[in-house]
């Protein structure tokens, strides 16, 4: 079930893999992923821990080896041409990693010393812009062993942005950050697309994801179940009418009189996704408004006519709207289980 | 924002600072050597090493000076150590002896087998290849720089022995094996000489040690294997039993640099010593390419 990634045609990928399998023996850690990642995307890699997403990246970057399959990174096949490649890749594997005897200014110094095109006239300036974008110009001169996780996430971050790149493939990104930190991630993550970065980013949380990618791909067990944009994947799934009326049970007759399921029972407004539960008060008070719900098929009455037979056997209508179901939803349906299996 | 409205990959960014260096295509590859180099020394592990290197002509020298104002010439110590009193400058000499067999070996050994592995464990090794840092150039830089610290580790024991010599007794012109005698500033250059075969003598355990780091992401191991392997050769090349085997132990020219003491000069063993080197450094620096430019970068 794989969508189209974003309706033209000849958008250029900016990942692309072909049946790429790796196996440690008998198991297979991946595979036959077929990867397409639209330059120019934010591509939430999702998958529960252990679900292959590392072991993929680590063979994008030509880090280990494909058993099958093929991998093609900005238009060239990896890894054989990985040292055009990669010094257009900022990455961030698998957490970051550091010297812990150097500070953090000459951790980034010896790794851009590395790259052969980055210009060591400017690699001061730009090691120093590197740091102060992170948030980290404060912190550059400590050691790096007294770097908190979040610090050395950002330093991470940081090594990836030391020169320009055209693709950011970054790892569980805000792993070990604070809320703050989090929002500060995301936030920089959406300037780097905005100024033509394509980013592909793992992660293993959900809200996450939904909250700063175009375009997603849900790992299992080594497979890539589906991916394309991430509109296209909340229409896979079924639409839910969610109505606000202070008489819902009138509004359950009649939508059960249009042929739609109408929820059992009147639940607090908040609906499923946890964070938005916490987020927001009951919106039902005992005299308050309800809220009622019911699946949409896609063959059932248009969302117009359902108000007006609301209207029209006197439901008072406070709030009505249609909505795909949440990411969450469509993600235990695809995994059929718990999404956040390790937590 | 449609994703298809952004910029496609090969369009440059807009707002990026630095143009890409596109027509740059490649930097100096020294810079990283430096770098590398830079990190070793500053590294509080590695300047243990060398002062605990360090310590070794320093300690012989104040022990003969201690006791040799009471009896004249120990006897049973190692090589030239009776001759320390008549001349400072042989300390260097004697620390060098006492320093191939185990110390020397040892440092070496820590340096070499954390060449790759040291990097693995910590988790730079994937950033540094994904920089990239092509595998064949960071084989050859790590070895350049384990090489270089077998040149400075001797140096060191040479240069800290002939200060501490000079200090503690008086210094002369030197009575070669051979029986000439020559002046200091000619010592001088028959010393570094020496230092320049101990160096040549570690560079094929060094080659192991790279090797031995490809294997593992567990530094310790490769070090101790490393070290093993330089103990084990050591006592085959001993054994009279293996005589046959001699030759090839890479061990079994360490403390031929005592040649460099005649006049003329026997460079025979130099020559034997540097070619058993370079066999060595040609074998295990290509398993150390071959094992790592497959390998599975897991850590």
């Amino acid at each position: 079930m794989t969508t189209a990634s974003d309706g033209s045609p000849g958008a250029a990928l900016a990942i692309e893999t072909r049946g790429l399998t790796k196996s440690f023996g008998r198991q297979r850690a991946v595979a036959e992923v077929d990867l397409a990642v639209p330059a120019g995307s934010v591509y939430g890699f999702l998958g529960p821990n252990g679900s292959g997403k590392t072991t993929t990246i680590r063979m994008l970057l030509g880090l280990t080896s494909a058993t099958e399959g093929e991998v093609r990174v900005l238009g060239e096949s990896m890894p054989d041409r990985s040292r055009d490649v990669l010094p257009r890749v900022g990455a961030l594997v698998e957490g970051p990693a550091f010297y812990p005897f150097l500070s953090g200014r000459a951790n980034l110094a010896r790794l851009d010393s590395g790259d052969r095109r980055a210009p060591a006239a400017t690699r001061r300036a730009r090691v120093g812009a590197a740091l102060d974008r992170v948030g980290l110009g404060h912190a550059a001169d400590k050691k790096a062993h007294a770097y908190s996780l979040g610090m050395k996430q950002r330093l991470g971050l940081a090594a990836a942005l030391l020169v320009p790149r055209d693709l950011l493939v970054l790892d569980e990104p805000s792993n070990g950050l604070d809320p703050q930190g989090t929002r500060e991630v995301r936030g920089l993550i959406r300037a780097l697309a905005d100024e033509g970065t394509t980013v592909f980013v793992s992660s293993h949380l959900l809200a996450e994801v939904e909250q700063m990618c175009t375009h997603i791909g849900v790992m299992s067990a080594g497979r890539l179940l589906t991916q394309g944009t991430l509109d296209d994947l909340r229409d896979l799934g079924a639409h839910r009418v969610r109505l606000l009326t202070p008489d819902p049970e009138r509004a359950r007759d009649v939508l059960a009189g249009l042929g739609l399921v109408p929820d059992g029972r009147a639940e607090p407004a908040g609906g499923p996704t946890e964070a938005r539960s916490q987020q927001h008060p009951p919106l039902a008070s005992p005299s308050g408004p309800a809220r009622v719900e019911a699946e949409l098929p896609r063959t059932g009455p248009s969302p117009e006519s359902i108000v007006a037979a609301l209207v029209a056997a006197d439901v008072r209508v406070r709030g009505f709207e249609v909505a795909g179901a949440s990411l969450e939803d469509r993600f235990v349906d695809l995994t059929g289980e718990g999404f956040d299996v390790a937590g | 924002m449609s994703p298809a409205d952004r910029s496609s990959g090969d369009a440059a960014p807009s707002s990026g600072a630095v143009p890409r260096p596109a027509a740059a295509r490649r930097g100096s590859g020294l810079a990283l050597l430096g770098s590398e180099v830079s990190v070793l020394f500053r590294r509080v592990r590695t300047v243990a090493l060398l002062a605990a290197l360090a310590l070794i002509p320093v300690l012989l020298a104040v022990a003969v000076r201690v006791t040799a104002d009471g009896s004249e010439g120990g006897g049973g110590g190692p090589a030239f150590l009776g001759d320390i009193t008549q001349n400072g400058l042989f300390v260097s000499l004697t620390a060098l002896t006492v320093a191939i067999p185990l110390f020397l070996p040892l440092t070496v050994g820590v340096v070499a087998g954390d060449t790759i592995a040291g990097e693995a464990s910590l988790g730079t090794l994937r950033y540094l290849l994904v920089t990239p840092v092509g595998r064949v150039r960071l084989v050859l830089v790590k070895y350049a720089g384990a090489a270089l610290f077998c040149l400075v580790a001797t140096l060191v024991v040479v240069v800290v022995g002939a200060i501490a010599g000079a200090a503690l007794f008086p210094v002369g012109p030197v009575t070669l094996l051979s029986g000439q005698t020559i002046g200091v500033g000619d010592y001088a250059g028959r010393m570094l000489l020496m230092a320049l075969y101990v160096t040549i003598s570690l560079l094929g355990l060094s080659a192991i040690g790279l090797f031995a780091s490809t294997l593992t992401s567990v530094p310790v191991g490769a070090m101790a294997a490393t070290i093993v392997l330089s103990t084990v050769s050591q006592i085959v090349d001993a054994l009279p039993q293996l005589d046959a085997l001699d030759p090839w132990l890479f061990t079994h020219y360490w403390l031929g640099f005592a040649d460099l003491m005649r006049d003329p000069v026997s460079w025979g063993n130099f020559a034997d010593n540097a070619l058993l080197q370079a066999g060595y450094v040609a074998v295990f620096g290509a398993l150390a390419l071959g094992r790592f430019t497959t390998k599975d970068v897991l850590s």
